[in-house]
């Protein structure tokens, strides 16, 4: 990270986002925003507030529904040159689009010998929790960290949503960039300034010694609400936010778990074939010996999400049951190898 | 075919003369009813009974009541999120749209669809769709297994399939419509077209804002009707339903029509201006409707107001029954996953083991 800190602001995560955009906006005219209702309607979610009067029509396009056309769009000018930052509504969207990022966006650099690269960002949030039901409620985010060729990003605090969005615009790849319904309003301190994270990068965000959460996006958030929680019953537990899905930061994670012997994944998207089934693999090839119990997963209920509110708290992963899980596995570990 | 002017206000039936009073009075009943449900909708939302999104069929009133009225109870009706109104006048229950909003067991999908997602095999409502273009490929789909079925006639049935005016620019629309008019399939694609997207105007998002003209580009009928006129829109998709059972000759119908307030009921609408909603107000079907009746003698003042009142206490049943439905049940989270049971089909909840030690 390049820092020249001086100050920080409390803002929300949607303020972040909004002032990052306005700010790469203003740096470079390459720049420009396409995507359902962010102009004249600011956004569904109002990330994009205000830009269009700021910008004009042509730096903060709206399109008509149609994903699919729209993000091939900004996928051809990106390959002249010019750095479109789509917004997609929701993740759930983008499986319309789909076509135009994993078999076009993706491939192009390498298909093409490095004689084209595509400098577009594909903004969207995914998330359940708000009774959406099934189809609008999903957390998608597997489906992009499988591609090589993409990147994907997934910050989960107001100054990464920051800087992390100023490197996906200043990448010359295409990055995924997820946000989440829950965090939009969530603040946090942001530092003044240029900000650029390194994409690749993992972060322990609460350190600890006696187990290892690792979590990303707004799991991150629910995983230290447990830690600190759990501090409060002596015990010592670290955070690790992945921040990258694609790159994965292997070493942190395993270094991580080197140290506390103990890893519990918390994830909101499906268990099976899920992010955490990717970190508990890299645990078990990186530092096996090193592990006291069994890597535990905390995900979601594979089920297409209902409507009902009672339903939907049971089928979404949450802090109890990270608690819950965290204890098992210390306690297993505690009779099992009596250290 | 002619265009109705956003810019001119115009609302009630150009007239109701040879229509049976019976049936007038039937209709009056049916746009009040969908008028107070929407209304109660939005207040159950305010008083958080009813969460997710929500999207009202406020201002859409006569088109509901005339497409609802055009088609038979053996045909087959698709439709978008906006759908509480099309679930209601295909003869289900309000107490099972509504508990459907309260997400309860009793709701038409068990409670796990909500607003967006209504649905009920027997009245042959095959969804809700909360994807825009969702229900598009499907009911063009339904339509290829009628034409399979069944041979052509005035006993055929045939597909309606409901779509927005926004809807019409995603790939699904165009595609499906090329395969309807290649196959020569049984199904009316109606737009109901209210002006607006989310805050998008029909004319910002398409090329050709004459939407009942992109017909022309899979050799389809292309027609044009008002949907404040509740009596021609009824006409226009019997006849569209007319040509699909008979020739089996797909039509796309075009109903222009107003929403009187936002995209969703948390939509404040800041985009449109004064104007504007003038205008939508203006062109509110129900109380024009109303008044026509009552000026041409088919209702008196007090009939007028003892329907909007039944109404109202019909929907205030529907809010007792939801409220006292019961939740779905924890244990059947998984019950409908499956039509074929399967082994190791996953059942943990977030948190449990994936598997014992073997
Ligand atoms: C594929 C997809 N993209 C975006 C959305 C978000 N969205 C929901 S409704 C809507 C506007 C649709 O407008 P229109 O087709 O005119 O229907 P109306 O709401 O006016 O009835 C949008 C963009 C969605 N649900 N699905
Ligand atoms: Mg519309």
């Amino acid at each position: 990270m390049t820092t020249e800190v001086a100050t920080t602001r409390t803002i929300t995560y949607r303020q972040a986002l909004n002032e990052t955009l306005r700010a790469e906006l203003e740096r470079d005219e390459k720049v420009f925003l396409i995507g359902e209702e962010i102009g004249v309607f600011e956004g569904s979610y109002k990330i994009t507030a205000g830009l269009l009067e700021d910008f004009g029509p042509e730096r903060v396009l709206d399109a008509p529904i149609a994903e699919e056309g729209f993000v091939g769009a900004a996928l051809g000018a990106a390959m002249l040159g010019m750095r479109p930052v789509v917004e997609i509504m929701t993740i759930n969207f983008s499986l319309i689009a789909i076509d135009q990022i994993v078999n076009h966006a993706a491939k192009m650099r390498s298909m093409f010998a490095g004689q084209v690269s595509i400098p577009l960002v594909i903004r969207m949030p995914g998330g359940g929790g708000q009774q959406l039901a099934a189809t609008h409620s999903q957390n998608l985010e597997v489906w992009y960290a499988h591609i090589p060729g993409l990147k994907v990003v997934a910050p989960s605090t107001p100054a990464d949503a920051k800087a992390l969005l100023t490197a996906a615009i200043r990448d010359d790849d295409p990055v995924i960039f997820l946000e989440n319904l829950s965090l939009y309003s969530a603040k946090g301190e942001v530092p003044d300034g240029e900000q650029v994270a390194e994409i690749g990068k993992a972060a322990v965000v609460k350190t600890g010694t006696d187990l290892t959460i690792v979590s990303y996006s707004r799991g991150t958030t629910t995983a230290l609400e447990v830690a600190h929680q759990l501090e409060a019953e002596g015990l010592s537990i670290e955070v690790v936010d992945l921040r990258s899905l694609r790159p994965l930061d292997r070493d942190t994670i395993c270094a991580s778990v080197k140290k506390t012997g103990h890893a519990v994944v918390f994830e909101d998207d499906w268990l099976s074939y899920g992010i955490g089934a990717e970190i508990s693999a890299t645990i078990g090839e990186g530092v096996f010996d090193f592990l006291d119990a069994p890597v535990r997963r905390v995900a979601a209920a594979e089920v297409p999400l209902p409507y009902a509110k009672a339903l939907e708290k049971a089928a979404l992963p949450n802090a109890a049951d990270l608690a819950k899980v965290v204890r098992e596995v210390l306690n297993i570990s505690t009779t099992a190898n009596d250290k | 075919m002619a265009a109705k002017a956003r810019t001119r206000p115009k609302a009630g039936v150009e007239s109701t003369g040879g229509e049976p009073a019976e049936t007038l009075r039937d209709y009056y009943e049916r746009m009040s009813l969908v008028r107070a449900f929407e209304l109660r909708s939005s207040e159950m939302y305010a008083r958080a009974k009813i969460g997710g999104y929500c999207h009202l069929n406020l201002g859409e009133e006569a088109t509901v009541v005339g497409l609802t009225a055009a088609i038979e109870t053996r045909d087959y009706l698709f439709t978008g999120y906006r759908d509480h109104g099309y679930a209601l006048l295909r003869g289900l229950s309000p107490e099972r749209v509504m508990a459907e909003l309260f997400g309860k067991v009793t709701g038409v999908s068990g409670g796990r669809g909500g607003s967006m997602h209504m649905f009920d095999s027997e009245a042959r409502l095959l969804g809700g769709y909360g994807i825009v273009g969702g229900q598009i490929p499907p009911a063009t789909g339904a339509a290829l297994a009628l034409k399979n079925q069944e041979t052509a006639g005035p006993d055929a049935a045939a597909v309606m399939c409901l779509l927005g005016d926004g809807t019409t620019n995603i790939g699904a629309f165009h595609e499906s419509l090329n395969l309807a008019g290649l196959w020569k399939l049984p199904i009316v694609y109606v737009i109901v077209n209210n002006g607006l997207g989310m805050g998008t105007t029909v004319e910002m998002a398409s090329a050709e804002p004459d939407l009942y003209k992109r017909a022309a580009s899979y050799r389809m009928p292309g027609v044009r009707v008002d949907g404040d006129d509740v009596l021609a829109v009824r006409d226009a998709a019997r006849d569209a339903l007319k040509q699909a059972r008979e020739s089996r000759q797909p039509v796309l119908l075009e109903v222009m029509c107003y929403r009187l307030r936002g995209h969703s009921v948390v939509d404040p609408a800041r985009y449109r201006s004064p104007e504007e909603t003038t205008i939508a107000q203006q062109s509110d079907p129900v109380p024009s409707f109303r008044a026509e009746l009552i000026a041409s003698g088919v209702l008196s003042e007090a009939d007028a107001a003892a329907i909007d009142e039944a109404a109202d206490v019909r929907v205030s049943e529907a809010v007792v029954f939801a409220e006292e439905s019961p939740e779905p049940a924890r244990e059947d989270l998984f019950k409908y996953v499956y039509a074929t049971p399967v082994a190791n089909a996953p059942s943990a909840l977030p948190g449990e083991p994936v598997m014992d030690a073997l």
